[in-house]
C-alpha cells in the first residue's frame, strides 16, 4: 500500500559495509543536518510581547453575548447546565422587572450566573445547547490564578461589554 | 632581562588570562545561542541587547546562590578539587604562541608568555593534571554517585590521553621539534600539518572532545545515569569552577589543536602583508587569524554537540582502546616509512 506521508523507508539489516562501520560519513551527514537548521528562522514566538494566533475552532473563555440593542440574550433556560457534561455551570433565573427592558431580553434572565472553570472541559456543548445563541466560547485562554475560588467565574466576567462602551 | 620586559611579559600573562577567561565567560553565552540556533530557537535574549549581558547574571547568580558542603565531606579536598580543576585549565595558555613577534618602541616582544621546548609535554602535562581536580571533588563529596562519576571520567581521560600522545608522535616526527612556536613557524606559507597528518588530526580531534569531556564523550556529567556525576554535591561557584574549567579547556584546546595543524597564526598570503604594511600589522592579522581559527573550532565543538548522541560506556571504552589506538600506532607506522623512504 502507498504510505500516505510518501516518507516511509524499508529498513534493511544487511551487515554495515566498510563506511558505514567507520562511521564519520555518517557524522559528516549528521554535521550537515544540523547545519541546515543552524540558518532555519526559529519558530519561538516570545510570548508576552507576541501572542500565536488561534485557529477558527479555537474554544477558549465563554462569553456571555448581547443582542444588537445590548439586552442581554441569556433567558436563564438552564439547557446549557444541562448539557454540561462536567457540571460546571450554574444559574439562578430571576423576572425581569419594569423599567429593565432595556436591560434583558425576554421576561426571564439570569440572576447569577456561574461557570466553574476548573470544572469547564472547553467541550463546546452550552455552546450547543444554547437556544438564544447568548454562550460562545470565543473568548482568549483562561487565566492563572492562586485561589481556587477565583475561578468561578460570574456574570462580571462573563457578559460582554455594553455596546455603549 | 630589563625591568620594562618584565612589565611587558605580565602585561602579557594578564592580557592572556583575562582573554581566557572572557572567552569561557562568552562560550556558555555562545553555546547557549548556537544550541538555540541549532534547534530553530532564539536563545537568551533577555539580559541586554540579544542577551549579551546572560553571563555576567548567569555568575552572578553562581555567586550567590547558597554554598553546601556535605556534612562528612573532607572541607579541604571539597574545595580543592574545583580550584584545581580551573586551575590546571588555566596555565595551558602560557605556551600557545598567539602571534609573530612585535615591536613596541625599541622592544621585541614575542606574542607568546613563554616558548619552552617541550612545549606540547607541558600541556599534556598540564592536561593530565585536570583529572586530579575530578577525582578529588568527586572523591571529597563523600558520595557514591559522585565517586563513580569521579572514576568514569578519571579512566575516560587517561584511556583517551595515551591515544592523544599517540597520535601527537606522528606529528612530532614531521616537525621534529616540541616547541610550539616552532612548530608553528614552520607552517608559514600551506604547509600546515594537517595536509601532512589528516589522520592524526582525526584522531587528535576525537581525544580532545574527550578530555574536554565534551559531547559525545560527556559521560561525567551523565546526568541520567549518575544524578549529576562527579559534581553531584557541588553548588554555587564551585560548580560554576568545573563548568568554567570545561570552557576554558575547549577553548585551550581549540588552540592547540589551531597551533598544531591548522597553521596557528600563519594565514595565506602573509609574506606579501608584512612586505606592504610593516612589521606591525602582519603579526596582528596573525593574531586575528589565530582567534579566528580558535572561535571556528569552538564553533565545532558547539556543532558536533547537537549532532551525536552521547556514548556508551563500554561503547567509549571500545572506541578509546581498540580503535583510536591501534589506528594511532599505524598512523606512526606509516609516517615513519613515509620519512624513511620517500621524503
Amino acid at each position: 500500500m502507498e504510505s500516505l506521508s510518501n516518507r516511509r523507508k524499508v529498513i534493511e539489516s544487511k551487515p554495515l559495509n566498510f563506511l558505514e562501520r567507520a562511521y564519520l560519513p555518517a557524522i559528516a551527514q549528521g554535521l550537515a543536518i544540523t547545519m541546515k537548521h543552524f540558518f532555519r528562522k526559529p519558530v519561538t514566538i516570545s510570548y508576552p510581547e507576541e501572542k500565536r494566533e488561534f485557529s477558527e475552532n479555537f474554544r477558549g473563555m465563554h462569553s456571555l453575548k448581547r443582542d444588537e440593542n445590548g439586552k442581554e440574550r441569556c433567558t436563564a433556560c438552564g439547557l446549557c447546565a444541562l448539557s454540561c457534561p462536567a457540571e460546571a455551570i450554574t444559574m439562578i433565573a430571576a423576572e425581569r422587572q419594569k423599567g429593565e427592558e432595556h436591560l434583558y431580553r425576554e421576561e426571564k434572565y439570569a440572576a447569577v450566573y456561574e461557570i466553574n472553570m476548573l470544572r469547564c472541559i472547553f467541550c463546546g456543548l452550552c455552546e450547543e445547547a444554547c437556544p438564544k445563541e447568548a454562550i460562545y466560547l470565543d473568548g482568549d485562554i483562561v487565566p492563572a490564578d492562586y485561589l481556587r475560588k477565583d475561578f468561578i467565574y460570574g456574570k462580571d466576567k462573563l457578559v460582554e461589554a455594553p455596546l455603549n462602551q | 632581562m630589563g625591568l620594562a620586559d618584565i612589565a611587558i611579559k605580565f602585561a602579557l600573562i594578564i592580557i592572556i588570562f583575562l582573554i581566557s577567561l572572557v572567552i569561557a565567560m562568552y562560550s556558555t553565552y555562545a553555546e547557549r545561542k548556537i544550541a538555540a540556533f541549532f534547534q530553530d530557537r532564539i536563545g537568551p535574549n533577555r539580559a541586554g541587547p540579544w542577551g549579551i549581558l546572560q553571563p555576567l547574571a548567569d555568575g552572578g547568580k553562581m555567586f550567590l546562590k547558597e554554598e553546601i558542603i556535605p556534612t562528612n565531606a573532607s572541607p579541604f579536598l571539597f574545595i580543592a578539587g574545583p580550584s584545581l580543576a580551573i586551575l590546571t585549565a588555566c596555565i595551558g595558555s602560557a605556551v600557545i604562541p598567539w602571534g609573530q613577534t612585535i615591536i613596541i618602541g625599541t622592544h621585541v616582544v614575542p606574542l607568546q608568555v613563554t616558548d619552552i621546548n617541550v612545549g606540547i609535554l607541558y600541556i599534556f602535562g598540564v592536561v593530565s593534571l585536570g583529572v586530579y581536580g575530578v577525582m578529588i571533588g568527586g572523591w571529597a563529596s563523600n558520595n557514591k554517585y559522585s565517586l563513580l562519576g569521579a572514576i568514569r571520567a578519571a579512566s575516560q581521560n587517561i584511556s583517551y590521553e595515551i591515544s592523544m600522545g599517540l597520535s601527537i608522535i606522528a606529528l612530532l616526527m614531521v616537525t621534529g621539534t616540541l616547541s610550539l612556536k616552532e612548530i608553528a613557524e614552520q607552517q608559514h606559507g600551506w604547509h600546515w600539518n594537517v595536509l601532512y597528518q589528516p589522520v592524526g588530526f582525526l584522531l587528535f580531534i576525537i581525544c580532545a572532545f574527550a578530555e574536554t569531556n565534551r559531547t559525545p564523550f560527556d559521560l561525567p556529567e551523565c546526568e541520567t545515569e549518575l544524578v549529576g556525576g562527579y559534581h553531584t554535591e557541588y553548588s554555587s561557584m564551585k560548580l560554576g569552577f568545573y563548568l568554567f574549567a570545561e570552557y576554558i579547556n575547549m577553548f585551550i584546546s581549540s588552540a592547540v589543536m589551531a597551533t598544531l595543524y591548522w597553521g596557528g597564526y600563519n594565514y595565506p598570503g602573509m609574506d606579501w602583508v608584512l612586505a606592504h604594511t610593516g612589521p606591525t600589522i602582519a603579526p596582528l592579522l596573525g593574531v586575528v587569524v589565530m582567534f579566528a581559527k580558535v572561535f571556528l573550532f569552538i564553533f565545532f565543538f558547539m556543532w558536533v554537540r547537537w549532532t551525536i548522541p552521547r556514548f556508551r560506556y563500554d561503547q567509549l571504552m571500545d572506541l578509546g582502546w581498540k580503535i583510536l589506538i591501534p589506528l594511532a600506532i599505524a598512523n606512526i607506522i606509516v609516517t615513519g616509512v613515509w620519512i624513511t623512504f620517500i621524503k
